[in-house]
Parts: structure tokens; C-alpha cells; sequence
């Protein structure tokens, strides 16, 4: 079955067509999980590239992923318990003392679009609740934003719980923000560095070794 | 309409090269510009080189004063920054900024009342970003009544009411254009300031975006602005809207600028 009618509704945002084009799929007999991968992680894909070339802006972006939430929503009655496969789990959060979350949102809604697992522990948070989420959820990949120079500082204390706690080697950390650098990343003994959204999901994906 | 002339940031690429290479040339070249094209302020930010930034900020201070005679707004989140940077700086400076956020308004307090000054207070509380007008004219309200007892006075406060982008929030143009008015008529004396660029995050033709925003801004009441003076685009939007607001007598700034050759006739 072609998925056609169903990507361009994610891709152009069109809630109410790709909420019936889910369920029509649904009806045809399609496996829940192949809709999911095939049909909307795979027009999300589509809308992450076309946002990381400058061809879409971010309303268009937040448009299309919130369509695709919708789309799970439908979808997830017809998953057996605890059967939907992601393809990773991904702590995220703004560093202590930090309240910026415009960027790091919108990472959380590309890496859900591409089909990840997110926990978005919002803003200020502190080094000891990144690395307790982490053991909770066995985290694949942890990813700090910061938007102040103030508090990158945080990201470095975070690394270094990590490393207490004798974790560092379970996940891979990454970091964004508009004061970051890759060199920055470099020092601190981060695993990578994301300048935007659309390299932050290329970025994971690397790390993850997922093509 | 005081103006901040924001070039000289080391977020922009060129900027940072020429401070880590201690380039004066080219700092002077990006202050004169911004001064012959109208700035009141030269903002200096060097906030992208953690560990170096008082080191940075200090020098760009000394290299920025001795090529202009105007006052600096002194742009950092650090108050060790900060209070290194007011040491080498010669006149009133605008100190940009401090917040409602306790750790930072503890550790600012005594850098803004070290000498005369005046601040830019930004409307961040403690744990979330503001998102109605409320949230910013209380945020606001609250800083004035905190700095003015601290004995700073009102016409040097300078209330942003932190711009967010609308393409994330569709809300956010009307929330720092309500925000600017309620504040302005609730404190008379007190000044606004904001950045424009916030504004049109993620959007296309941003320029364009960020000069009908002043021009929006302007109309509220915004008393001063963080901007590109050397983009003739956005003074001519400036300067035009504060004209038919009445607040350019005889029109004489609109048509001196014009007559400069600081501003687009189209």
C-alpha cells in the first residue's frame, strides 16, 4: 500500500487528512508500526531535511510534527502494549540555571519525527536529575542545550556526574545552544555538537549508527 | 529614541576572529560605522568566549572608547564580566542586563550599584519564561520597584520585555507589544529597550519582519532599540514611524537623516 496521500498531509500539516488517511490505513490492514515507520517517521523525515536545507520554516515544521502526534494518537490503540519500537531513548534538557527552551523544543519535536523516544526534562535542570533520568530510562543519548554563557559551565558539571556515577560509557552526550561550539564540546568530553535542529537529528542518528 | 548599534558581537563570525586576533582596525571600522550612522550606544558583547570573556569584554571597551566618544551598552549575563568591563569604561554606561532570576539579581545588584548607571532589567522571573503580557509587566513591575529601591533611578531603567519569536508562538508579537504599553503607563519616566531579531526566529524575509515589529514597537512607546544602525532599511522604518507619531518636531531628524544619506527613500 502507498503511503502517498498520508505523507503529504504530514508534510504539508493537514491534520484532518492524515488523521483519516491513518486510519483508512488502519482498515486496510496495515501493521500499526510499518504505518508509523513508513508513513509518518517517513514524511517527518522528508520535513527534516527540507527544514535543514532553509526549503520550510519552523511553523511549517511545528505544524507537521504536531500532525504527526496526532497521528499517533490514533494509531496507538492499535499497538499491542509496549510494542511500538523507537529507535532510541533521548534525555533531553536545558542546563541548570538556564530557562531557554525555544531551541531545545524544537530539537524534541524533530527527534520524535524521526521516530526517537523523547524525555524532555524541560529547563534548570540540574546535573544529578539528567544522570538520575538517564539510569531510569537507560538513556541512548543525552542531549543538553544552553543559551547563555553563564551556564555552559553547567553542561561541563553535568559530564562530570555523569562520569561519578560510572555511566559515561552508556550514553552518548550531546550539545546545542547559541553560545556553543564544537570546540567547546571538544573540551568538555562531549561525543558531539549540533549548530541546529536538523544537525542535531543527523548527529544522533551518527551516533546511533542509524541510517 | 535612544539606539543601541548592536554590531559588535562575538556571535557574529567576523566579529569573533577580529576580537581573538585583537584586531583594533576592525573593531574601530564596525564602531565608527555604527556611530556616523546614528547609534547613542555601542553595544560590546563577547559572550561567546567563556573563560575569556572579561579579558575580551575589557579590551573591546578601551578599543571602542578610544575610536568614538559615546557611551557602551556592556553586554554579558556575567557579572565578573560586567564588573571588570564598567572599570575601563569612560562616562555612563548601559549595563545589559540583569533579571528577576534571584542568582543573577543578587550578583548584578552590586556591579549596577558600584557607579551611575543605567541598566537594562529583562522580564525573566525565576523559573519560566514569560509568555503573556501579565507575565512581563509583572516581571517588570517588580524589577523597577526593586531597583528604584536600591536607589537607581527610574529614567535610567530600561525595561526589555524579552522578545520571543512568533514562529514558535503565534502570541508573542502581541505579548512584547502590550507589554511595552502597560509598562510605559504604569512607570512614567521609565524606558523600554528591545532586540528586533528575536522577533522573526525561523521565518523568512527577517529583516523585513524585525522593522515592521519597531515600527509596532515604536507605536507602543518602545523608548529605545538594539538594532543595525548601518541597515538604512530599518532606520528609515525608524525614523519614518517616529515622524508620524509626532515625535520627530518639523520632521527635522527624518529629513536631516534623509539628506545624509543614512536612510532608503524606498
Amino acid at each position: 500500500m502507498s503511503y502517498q496521500t498520508l505523507l503529504d498531509a504530514v508534510i504539508k500539516g493537514d491534520f484532518k487528512t492524515a488523521k483519516e488517511e491513518t486510519l483508512k490505513a488502519v482498515d486496510a490492514g496495515q501493521n500499526a508500526q510499518n504505518i508509523l515507520d513508513q508513513g509518518l517517521i517517513g514524511a517527518m523525515n522528508i520535513v527534516g531535511d527540507k527544514f535543514s536545507k532553509g526549503a520550510i520554516f519552523v511553523p511549517q515544521m511545528l505544524r507537521s510534527a504536531k500532525t504527526m502526534q496526532e497521528c499517533v494518537e490514533v494509531l496507538k490503540p492499535y499497538f499491542q502494549e509496549n510494542a511500538m519500537t523507537t529507535k532510541g531513548n533521548i534525555v533531553l534538557g536545558t542546563v541548570k540555571g538556564d530557562l531557554h527552551d525555544i531551541g531545545k523544543n524544537i530539537v524534541g519535536m524533530m527527534l520524535e519525527g524521526a521516530g526517537f523516544n523523547v524525555i524532555d526534562l524541560g529547563v534548570d535542570v540540574a546535573p544529578e536529575v539528567f544522570v538520575n533520568k538517564i539510569e531510569e530510562s537507560k538513556a541512548d543519548i543525552l542531549g543538553m542545550s544552553a543559551l547563555l554563557s553563564t551556564t555552559m559551565p553547567s553542561m561541563t558539571q553535568t559530564i562530570k556526574t555523569l562520569m561519578d556515577s560510572g555511566q559515561r560509557d552508556d550514553v552518548k552526550v550531546i550539545i546545542g545552544g547559541a553560545p556553543v561550539t564544537r570546540k567547546f564540546a571538544e573540551d568538555i568530553g562531549a561525543d558531539s555538537y549540533a549548530p541546529d535542529a536538523g544537525a542535531a537529528v543527523n548527529e544522533i542518528k551518527k551516533l546511533l549508527n542509524i541510517t | 529614541m535612544l539606539i543601541v548599534g548592536e554590531n559588535i558581537n562575538t556571535s557574529r563570525k567576523r566579529i569573533a576572529e577580529a576580537v581573538e586576533k585583537q584586531n583594533t582596525e576592525f573593531i574601530v571600522q564596525a564602531a565608527k560605522s555604527q556611530a556616523n550612522a546614528g547609534a547613542d550606544f555601542i553595544d560590546v558583547n563577547a559572550g561567546t568566549f567563556v573563560d575569556r570573556e572579561p579579558e575580551y569584554l575589557c579590551w573591546l571597551v578601551k578599543t571602542v572608547q578610544n575610536a568614538v566618544d559615546l557611551p557602551l551598552c556592556l553586554d554579558s549575563p556575567s557579572p565578573k564580566a560586567l564588573s571588570e568591563a564598567v572599570k575601563h569604561h569612560r562616562g555612563v554606561p548601559l549595563i545589559n542586563s540583569i533579571s528577576l532570576e534571584k542568582d543573577r539579581f543578587d550578583a548584578m545588584l552590586p556591579v549596577i550599584t558600584a557607579q551611575p548607571c543605567r541598566v537594562v532589567a529583562l522580564c525573566m522571573a525565576e523559573t519560566v519564561m514569560p509568555v503573556t503580557i501579565e507575565d512581563r509587566v509583572q516581571t517588570g513591575s517588580e524589577l523597577i520597584k526593586r531597583l528604584t529601591s536600591e536607589g537607581v533611578a527610574l529614567e535610567n531603567i530600561y525595561v526589555d520585555p524579552l522578545v520571543q519569536p512568533v514562529s514558535v508562538d503565534t502570541r508573542m508579537g502581541n505579548a512584547v507589544l502590550g507589554a511595552i504599553k502597560t509598562i510605559m503607563n504604569e512607570f512614567p519616566g521609565v524606558n523600554t529597550i528591545c532586540g528586533l531579531s528575536n522577533i522573526s526566529f525561523g521565518l523568512p524575509a527577517r529583516r523585513l519582519i524585525n522593522r515592521t515589529f519597531l515600527s509596532l514597537c515604536i507605536l507602543q512607546g518602545l523608548s529605545a532599540a538594539i538594532l543595525d544602525p548601518t541597515d538604512k532599511h530599518l532606520m528609515a522604518n525608524l525614523l519614518s514611524a517616529r515622524m508620524i507619531l509626532g515625535k520627530d518636531e518639523y520632521c527635522g531628524d527624518f529629513i536631516d537623516a534623509y539628506q545624509n544619506g543614512l536612510i532608503r527613500k524606498d
